[in-house]
């Protein structure tokens, strides 16, 4: 089977900045796919070449097994790209500009009835007509992403779709994007919410300065994080821990104690049995698996901002 | 039409105004062809003046303002060849021209009727005079990176070119030197051609007016192509 996307050996320099450095992955026809890492990590240089916005000094990338360069036109009819700023003409409503961005597909009144499709069901309809100056920072964004559909293409690419959008939009773009993954479409996604991409990413690629540092399931991915966190309700609210358990502790506030604990190394039987001998009793306990936030802190020793 | 106002009855009203003062103050103190009025004179050139500027103006604030924006991705992450970009601006800018051009022809029957010597002539003056506003305007909104640089063409390349191409006078008054100077005005050819159509009268002969023009039509619009090709400003 045509994987969506390939990328093969690619590098890309700006200057004496080396923005991707060997970049070699691909991306499954009919996956959700997450493209992580912090800023300036790549992620946006990767999504540009293959839309033909930028050109890689070497390598090579193809969308649905075409060149990106060569075959330019099959290219950027597969992709519906979605770009991480805010960008509108005010000179058009929301109806005009999708019809306009039609026809830059070639599509005239034909696709008319799609375009109040995408409209209905990004919640857009009732502003249709209305310049796309005086709609609110959320609308616009749902515009784009309308503007990215209205040729419907088999690979969706979100780029940071939800940044600066509040909880409710979130969750609307969420469902939204799960649908459209439902309906066939690839979906790539960049995104700095790591749990967004933990909830909806089938696979996983990290960049960072460049480099590719992971590309995996998101499960394997979590799996491979050895740590897990062990949160004790404690009956007293204050009290010493002996220096074996205080190594292991996260955080301690008022009588929860919360303690990073590896997986093989460490036995939660053990370490009660320590709380024990310290004469520390607790009234509750559970476990938590790792987020991908973890994950992504201990490959890449950043914090995702 | 979203901007009618700014985009063709403000030029027009602009061709009334320069007809309300020069033809009113020198229509019975120069005759540049004989038997031919001063305001007979006159309106070819302006009508042609007003063209020439407003194809310009219009594909320069179009695409700049696409580049401000940021909208512009949306038209280049689209299946379109640098070609069909190019040539969608250029037509762009010529049926302004076109407007603009019949607009300020029908005001200035107000003043005096001139009848169309050769239309063909009229016509493909004015086709390529706009074709060739319209892409510099192109490859100045390309360039651009503020505002500033816009006008900066606009106003000192467009505007002194086309007030020095004979829109209100012959050249033939001027010194020898200054006409020589002329020569070397692309402007001057355009308005001059397009006169010819209107009066039969022109100070080049019109096919080497005519030759000129195709000539600069297809270095302005092969430097267009050019800069789209590599992508200048706009693809990395």
């Amino acid at each position: 089977m045509i994987p969506a996307v390939s990328i093969l050996h690619t590098y890309k320099s700006f200057g004496s900045e080396q923005a991707l450095i060997d970049i070699d992955f691909e991306i499954e026809d009919g996956s959700f796919f997450g493209l992580l890492g912090p800023n300036g990590a790549g992620k946006s240089t990767i999504i540009n070449i293959m839309a033909g916005l930028t050109r890689a000094d070497k390598g090579e990338v193809k969308v649905m097994g075409n060149d990106v360069w060569r075959h330019w036109r099959k290219t950027r009819r597969s992709l519906g790209v979605v770009p991480q700023e805010l960008a509108y003409d005010w000179f058009f409503s929301a109806r005009e500009m999708l019809r306009l961005q039609s026809g830059y597909f070639g599509y005239g009144r034909s696709r008319y009835k799609w375009v109040d499709e995408l409209l209905e069901k990004l919640g857009l309809i009732e502003k249709a007509d209305e310049s796309l100056y005086h709609l609110s920072g959320g609308m616009k964004r749902r515009v784009m992403i309308a503007q990215a559909l209205v040729h419907k293409p088999r690979i969706v690419v979100l780029d940071e779709p939800t940044a600066g959008v509040d909880v409710e939009l979130r969750k609307v773009l969420w469902e939204f994007v799960k649908q459209l993954h439902k309906k066939g479409h690839t979906i790539l996604l960049t995104t700095h919410y790591l749990e967004e991409a933990e909830a909806l990413c089938d696979k996983i690629a990290i960049l960072d300065n460049g480099k590719l540092i992971a590309h995996d399931t998101t499960e394997a991915l979590l799996g491979r994080y050895p740590f897990r966190l062990l949160h004790l309700k404690l009956k007293e609210e204050s009290c010493d821990l002996p220096e074996q358990i205080q190594e292991k502790a996260v955080s301690f506030e008022k009588n929860n104690l919360v303690l990073r604990i590896h997986r093989e190394r460490d036995h939660i039987a053990d370490i009660l049995d320590m709380l024990n001998s310290a004469g520390i009793r607790f009234r509750d306990l559970r476990t938590e698996e790792p987020g991908l936030e973890e994950v992504f802190i201990a490959l890449t020793g950043k914090n995702n901002d | 039409m979203k901007v009618a106002v700014q985009t063709i009855i403000t030029p027009v009203v602009m061709v009334l105004l320069y007809l309300l003062v020069f033809s009113s103050v020198l229509f019975e103190h120069v005759e540049v062809y004989k038997g031919v009025s001063y305001t007979a004179f006159l309106i070819p050139g302006l009508i042609m003046m007003t063209v020439l500027q407003n194809p310009f103006a219009n594909n320069s604030s179009s695409i700049f303002q696409s580049k401000l924006n940021g909208n512009i991705v949306f038209m280049l992450l689209a299946p379109l060849s640098n070609l069909e970009i190019y040539i969608a601006y250029t037509a762009a800018g010529i049926v302004r021209g076109i407007l603009v051009g019949i607009g300020a022809w029908g005001i200035s029957c107000c003043f005096t009727v001139i009848p169309i010597y050769n239309i063909w002539v009229v016509s493909g003056f004015i086709v390529l005079g706009s074709g060739i506003l319209g892409s510099f305007g192109m490859i100045s909104a390309i360039c651009a990176e503020k505002w500033d640089h816009i006008a900066a063409f606009q106003n000192f390349i467009v505007m002194p070119l086309s007030f020095l191409s004979g829109s209100f006078y012959s050249i033939k008054i001027l010194p020898e030197f200054w006409q020589k100077v002329s020569m070397f005005n692309p402007f001057f050819y355009m308005i001059d051609g397009f006169r010819y159509g209107f009066l039969g009268h022109s100070d080049n002969p019109v096919l080497i007016s005519l030759f000129i023009v195709a000539g600069f039509f297809i270095i302005v619009s092969s430097l267009n192509l050019w800069l789209l090709h590599t992508g200048y400003k706009l693809r990395t």
